[in-house]
């Protein structure tokens, strides 16, 4: 499974093999407790919450609607802090960028912090291809990247995992270590793994990271960690590199600031993450320890394309992860059925604007347009509207399934003529509700198996709203 | 490279349907910019400074940050040394080349064993300096420069930090206005940590666990430097 190869296309069988995945179903019952209760607490205890997320979204807005001039000044403060900006335009660009930097530095071996970008890159599978051994070291990558899988959650990689599911692998790929010692625990499996990646820190060549924000004023490039091995990454090789996305820049530390007042509380209901790091190009002069090398590879991969569209309002995404941990959707099937890089309701409009609509169609049904994510976004993306405008894409562009197109066709007949569609409904209404009178419910139903192969149907009682609110007076308030 | 990133910018441009920005739109960004305004900050960091030292503890204490207080720099050798024995720890320490920290009369402890400088991969406790703490997280500020090695916040599985009650603010604002009187030229060193408590992880099954790669503990060494008049009813 990588990066490279996106299986969006077939969400509806994806997500039926994780409904039947029982493994799978216990881990996803770890999202359902954590995040939710967490995010709460954090957010009344600050009264000024709601207000910094409306500042949050001003501040990313305004970013975006000067992106040219904040990025010019990111890269002027940056290189004159002594880092290197690399502008790139694909993926691929990005990956001969990295491998290029990593050739001239000499380097075996990579250690790397949480990168999303480095997902979308898929740089791990192209490093190791160069014959440079990449190391993941936050936890949860580490455990995936043993097991061979992607991330499925943008700050939980690993969150489909169960701890047995953790000693197993540890087992398999620590085979040095006595086979009879005890894993049950996770801070026996959290122990194993600081041990084994103590002395990856050390011997590598190059630390790559992602950035949670590039700041124009300063040229300075954010990460946000708790583990702490991101800094480890960054301060021990030689070469520090940062992988990062066109739309992480803000103007200025106080609108970082602001951004990172939301982003902890939202990930993790965290007042602040641990660790949050600023770093400004390469060790200085007397600095005694840090990179001697900085660069940062700046990734557009078609944001650019983005702006100014309906779809612009995505761009203001800063992964905190809330859309997923709150979506219904997310929560039943988890983040690998989504196919690609990044999953939930973000990512269900993000894949198609990023790899295509074609190649992610059923992604934006991927969603019961339930409104919880916007509920709970710090930066107020409008998701369900954006994926109601993913769905005419769709529509227009003839990706839907045929049954979809003439179902929708069929209904909107009926729509247009509401004499006809009255008759038609009263009339199913009547007979459903004679038939499952005495049930209450149905378990079968010609033409609706795909309702209730997984549960129920409620069987109709007394008439259609329509009919209901007539009788009540055409518009009057009952 | 320059033919990339013109590219990239032109479609940035073009897709916000515009040129370059200029005039009166290059001037508002550009002042913006410069003003570098504080937006909303938290009203919880507003006190006196005794309430922010007492709300910095309480907001460090939530995140099993332990803070210690300290009376004078000479309490530190013998304040160390027992932090160090009550965890059963080795008494050594590696001390960042701080100048607050060079002032320190180690040597009235002698059991306790002191080195200056960056850390060795196996250095169990590191000592280093911060120059600020935020009230509001309970949030240390450290620096990289030639008196702050940044492998000392990360490496040893002990982290212990001297900060000055007086260096304590309420917001990050303020720490940023600080540290822009204090650079000439840069406009930050190559290193700013905030920490807020040890490291930790919830990557196996969303429990939380301490000491996933950084410090598995972080001990504040708060000197009371307020005078009396300052540090108020807090």
């Amino acid at each position: 499974m990588t990066a490279a190869t996106p299986t969006s296309r077939s969400f509806k069988s994806n997500a039926r093999a994780a409904l039947a995945d029982e493994t799978l179903q216990r881990a996803l019952g770890n999202v359902k407790t954590g995040f939710i209760d967490k995010r709460i607490r954090a957010a009344a205890r600050l009264p000024e919450f709601e207000e910094l997320r409306d500042q949050a979204r001003d501040i990313k807005a305004h970013t975006l609607a000067h992106l040219d001039f904040y990025l010019e000044r990111f890269e002027a403060n940056a290189v004159a802090a002594g880092a290197k900006v690399h502008w790139c335009r694909t993926a691929e660009e990005a990956r001969d960028a990295v491998l290029e930097i990593c050739r001239a530095a000499g380097a075996k071996s990579v250690t790397k912090g949480k990168s999303m970008i480095g997902e979308e890159i898929d740089i791990n599978r192209h490093l190791a291809g160069a014959g440079i051994e990449p190391v993941e070291t936050d936890l949860g990558e580490y455990i995936i990247q043993l097991r061979d899988e992607t991330p499925s959650h943008i700050i939980a990689p690993a969150i489909h995992v169960t701890k047995e599911q953790v000693a197993d692998t540890f087992r398999a790929h620590h085979g040095h270590l006595p086979a009879d010692r005890p894993l049950e625990e996770p801070r026996d499996l959290l122990n194993e793994a600081r041990g084994e990646l103590r002395q990856k820190y050390i011997d590598a060549d190059v630390g790559i990271t992602g950035a949670n924000f590039l700041i124009a004023e300063t040229g300075s490039s954010v990460i946000v960690t708790n583990e702490g091995n991101g800094d480890l990454t960054q301060i021990l090789p030689r070469v520090h590199i940062v992988l990062a996305s066109l739309e992480k820049v803000v103007p200025t530390l106080e609108d970082a600031t602001a951004l990172l007042r939301v982003l902890a509380r939202s990930a993790t209901g965290q007042e602040m993450s641990v660790y949050t790091t600023f770093s400004t190009g390469p060790k200085r002069a007397d600095d005694p320890d840090g990179p001697e090398e900085c660069h940062v590879v700046l990734l557009d991969n078609g944001r650019s394309d983005l702006l100014g569209t309906e779809f612009a309002e995505v761009l203001r995404c800063i992964r905190c992860g809330a859309c997923m941990n709150h979506c219904p959707v997310y929560g039943a099937v988890g983040g690998h059925a989504y196919g690609w890089v990044y999953p939930g309701p973000v990512g269900a409009v993000l894949t198609p604007a990023l790899i295509g609509i074609e190649n992610a169609a059923p992604l934006p049904n991927a969603s019961t347009l339930c409104g919880r994510c916007e509920s709970v976004c710090p930066v107020r993306i409008p998701l369900p509207k954006l994926l109601r405008h993913w769905r005419t894409r769709e529509f227009e562009k003839n990706l839907a399934p045929p049954t979809v197109r003439y179902g929708l066709k069929l209904w909107a007949r009926f729509a247009a003529r509401p004499e006809a569609y009255h008759r038609l409904t009263g009339l199913a209404v009547r007979v459903l509700g004679h038939f499952g009178a005495a049930r209450g419910r149905f378990a079968k139903l010609p033409f609706a198996g795909g309702w209730t192969s997984a549960r129920d149907l409620p069987a109709p009682e007394g008439v259609t709203f329509q009919a209901s609110w007539a009788a009540r007076g055409r518009g009057g308030r009952a | 490279m320059t033919a990339r990133r013109d590219e990239i910018l032109g479609k940035v441009r073009s897709s916000l349907g515009r040129g370059r920005l200029d005039g009166a739109a290059l001037a508002a960004v550009e002042s913006r910019l410069e003003a570098h305004r504080p937006g909303l900050v938290p009203q919880r960091g507003q006190g006196t400074a005794g309430e922010r030292v007492d709300l910095f503890i309480r907001m460090a204490e939530e995140v099993a940050t332990k803070v210690d207080r300290v009376a004078s720099l000479e309490d530190l050798p013998d304040r160390v040394a027992r932090l160090l024995a009550a965890e059963n720890l080795p008494a050594a320490v590696t001390v960042a080349p701080h100048p607050a920290l060079d002032s320190v009369p180690w040597d009235r402890r002698p059991t306790l064993t002191v080195r200056h400088g960056v850390p060795a991969p196996s250095d169990l406790v590191g000592l280093a300096a911060a120059h600020a703490a935020v009230a509001e997280t309970g949030t240390l500020v450290l620096l990289s420069g030639a008196d702050g090695p940044t492998s000392l916040n990360f490496l040893p599985e002990t982290h212990m930090v001297l900060l000055r009650a007086s260096d304590v603010a309420g917001a990050f604002e303020e720490v940023w206005a600080r540290l822009r009187r204090r650079q000439d030229g840069m406009p930050l060193p190559r290193t700013v940590n905030l920490i807020t408590g040890p490291s930790r992880s919830a990557d196996i099954e969303q429990t939380i666990q301490r000491g996933a790669h950084g410090p598995r503990r972080l001990f504040v060494l708060l000197l009371d430097d307020l005078a009396p008049d300052e540090a108020g009813d807090g």
